[in-house]
């Protein structure tokens, strides 16, 4: 048995949904047509709702009753355990859009396995996040197909975002003590158990796209342990400048 | 002096209060007027998308960074609108973009101040939605129905952006004396601009006469000007901030709020380009536009390899 599994699990859950909110946040204004950039902050908003919704859980799980905002603003680097990939920058749209296909694949599969969480409130969050997150993975399909199969440029700039993060996706599915207990206790699925789905997904999308699945040796991981990649320490001081500098206040 | 039988049914139109909707015959000098003030609007919703959206990140709350999020996506949204029914009066928005980045369309020059702290989000949503809430409510009556209908949508969702707006700068005026400074110091700063916002005084008001007998305009700018500062001088009040106008205050014989003499300068240095940001905004706007172009490419490329799909989506 592992003290505060369940704790762990949703914390981990939250931070994913919370940092790739920030990443997608990111995009306003900036997004190549004006309904991208109404997409793109729609995705990031339903991510950062359900990041809150986790926080809440967690807290309760924890036993710290912290707020939303202990958690998104006071915790360090080293505390985040997010997975690695959420993390990673935007780059130009196809990475962005390479990211969205592996992330919210991943999360939509999760997500319907957390519908049946033994954890209300999980499977509360978990039950309006599948509606949510399966837009969020048409519009990453729609688009992986236009730039894989719309012209060169658009086919190589898919191809190198997807060399780029596939290194990256290992650690979605990395089992560990809390995943394991988290799946005993019915708390939510051990993410191993998520990987012949997401290949399936992902692997058809691309062939449809026109793109190969890369291959890599290297498979970077850490961040359920707070090791992250040296890029996240510059998104969370930002992130965190504010909401420090006037510690304890109402916003 | 009508005399052409199309233009006296068009005027009847407009005389009756009814809608010109884009089959309907209507006067080239309508259209073309029309056609550069809703571009006008919709730059000024998306160019509005960078003050704001230059706190997204910072955001000193999750509450407060997911109402944020959501506000610059509706600002978006009403461009949307917007660019679309420019669109039926035969324009396409690549045009309008075009002439935005030309330089020649313009939008509302409010948006060439920079957001410095966290308190100017709130001031923005206070008084420059408050701003353009006083100006658009009178365009849900405006004689083109396309224009009109779009900003019946808008207007419920600006007057949601201006309560959140003070909602904000309530809580920080009542927080710590830091929180409070800050608050003041962005009302000192977005308050005169805003004043600013309902145009030049009546007296210098070029297109007014017309835009009235067309009836796209129904208040003159200083009769607006006048109902904002009727609107926020009691908020003001409520929040606990003083506005920068020594010559604000109740006057009972008139009913309103007299208040001092706008810095027009300032304004037609601004609206000619020499505001603080008028630079780093239209750069902004055109750095994502050029860097948007390949994937734009590469989408009208998958249309014409798979015509079915792209017109089922
Ligand atoms: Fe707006
Ligand atoms: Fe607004």
């Amino acid at each position: 048995m592992v003290a505060g599994a369940a704790a762990v699990y949703t914390l981990r859950l939250a931070d994913d949904c919370l940092v790739l909110s920030h990443r997608l946040a990111q995009w306003s204004s900036r997004a190549p047509t004006l309904e991208d950039d109404i997409a793109l902050t729609n995705v990031a908003l339903d991510l950062l709702g359900q990041a809150r919704g986790l926080y809440a859980r967690t807290a309760e799980l924890d036993g710290t009753g912290r707020s939303e905002d202990d958690y998104a603003f006071m915790r360090g680097e080293r505390e985040f355990v997010n997975c690695l990939l959420v993390e990673q920058e935007n780059g130009d749209f196809a990475t962005t859009i390479a990211r969205q296909l592996l992330c919210s694949t991943f999360q939509l599969a999760q997500w319907q396995a957390l519908t049946t969480s033994t954890d209300a409130q999980v499977s509360a969050v978990a039950a309006k996040a599948v509606k949510e997150t399966s837009y969020h993975r048409d519009h990453a399909t729609d688009w992986t197909l236009r730039l894989g199969d719309g012209n060169d440029e658009s086919h190589r700039r898919m191809e190198s975002a997807l060399a780029a993060l596939w290194p990256f996706t290992a650690e979605l599915f990395e089992s560990d003590a809390v995943a394991r207990e988290a799946d005993a206790l019915g708390v939510g699925p051990d993410p191993a158990a998520l990987r012949p789905e997401w290949q399936a997904y992902v692997r058809r999308v691309l062939d449809d796209a026109t793109l190969v699945v890369p291959e890599s040796t290297w498979t970077p991981s850490g961040g359920r342990q707070g090791l992250h990649t040296e890029s996240f320490g510059y998104m969370l001081a930002e992130m965190q400048h504010l909401h420090r500098s006037l510690p304890g206040v109402t916003w | 002096m009508i005399s052409d039988p199309h233009e006296a049914e068009f005027q009847a139109l407009i005389d009756s209060d009814q809608r010109i909707e884009p089959r309907d015959w209507m006067p080239d000098g309508y259209r073309r007027s029309l056609i550069r003030q809703i571009a006008q609007h919709a730059h000024s919703e998306i160019i509005g998308m960078q003050p704001e959206g230059n706190w997204i990140t910072r955001a000193p709350s999750l509450r407060r960074k997911a109402i944020l999020m959501a506000k610059v996506q509706d600002e978006a949204g009403h461009g949307l609108y917007l660019y679309c029914a420019a669109e039926t009066l035969g324009v396409d928005r690549a045009e309008l973009i075009d002439l935005l980045h030309q330089g020649r369309q313009k939008y509302s020059s409010i948006f060439n101040y920079p957001t410095l702290t966290w308190a100017d989000v709130g001031a923005i949503g206070w008084l420059v939605d408050g701003a353009a809430i006083t100006n658009q409510i009178p365009l849900c009556r405006c004689s083109f129905g396309p224009y009109a209908r779009a900003m019946v949508r808008v207007c419920k969702e600006e007057s949601f952006h201006q309560r959140q707006g003070f909602e904000s700068l309530y809580a920080l005026s009542h927080g710590t004396p830091e929180q409070h400074e800050m608050a003041q110091d962005a009302v000192n700063r977005w308050w005169w601009p805003s004043v600013e916002m309902l145009g030049p005084p009546d007296t210098e008001s070029t297109h007014s006469a017309q835009s009235m007998a067309w009836g796209i305009k129904r208040f003159s700018n200083d009769e607006l000007r006048q109902r904002f500062v009727d609107m926020v001088a009691p908020q003001a009040v409520v929040l606990g901030l003083t506005p920068p106008d020594p010559e604000l205050r109740w006057n009972e014989d008139r009913g309103h709020y007299d208040f001092g003499e706008p810095d027009f300068e300032e304004l037609r240095r601004v609206v000619s380009g020499d505001g603080p940001c008028n630079r780093q905004r239209a750069a902004h706007h055109l750095a994502a536009h050029d860097e948007g172009a390949w994937v734009r490419a590469a989408a009208a490329a998958y249309a014409a390899k798979h015509p079915a799909t792209s017109a089922a989506a």
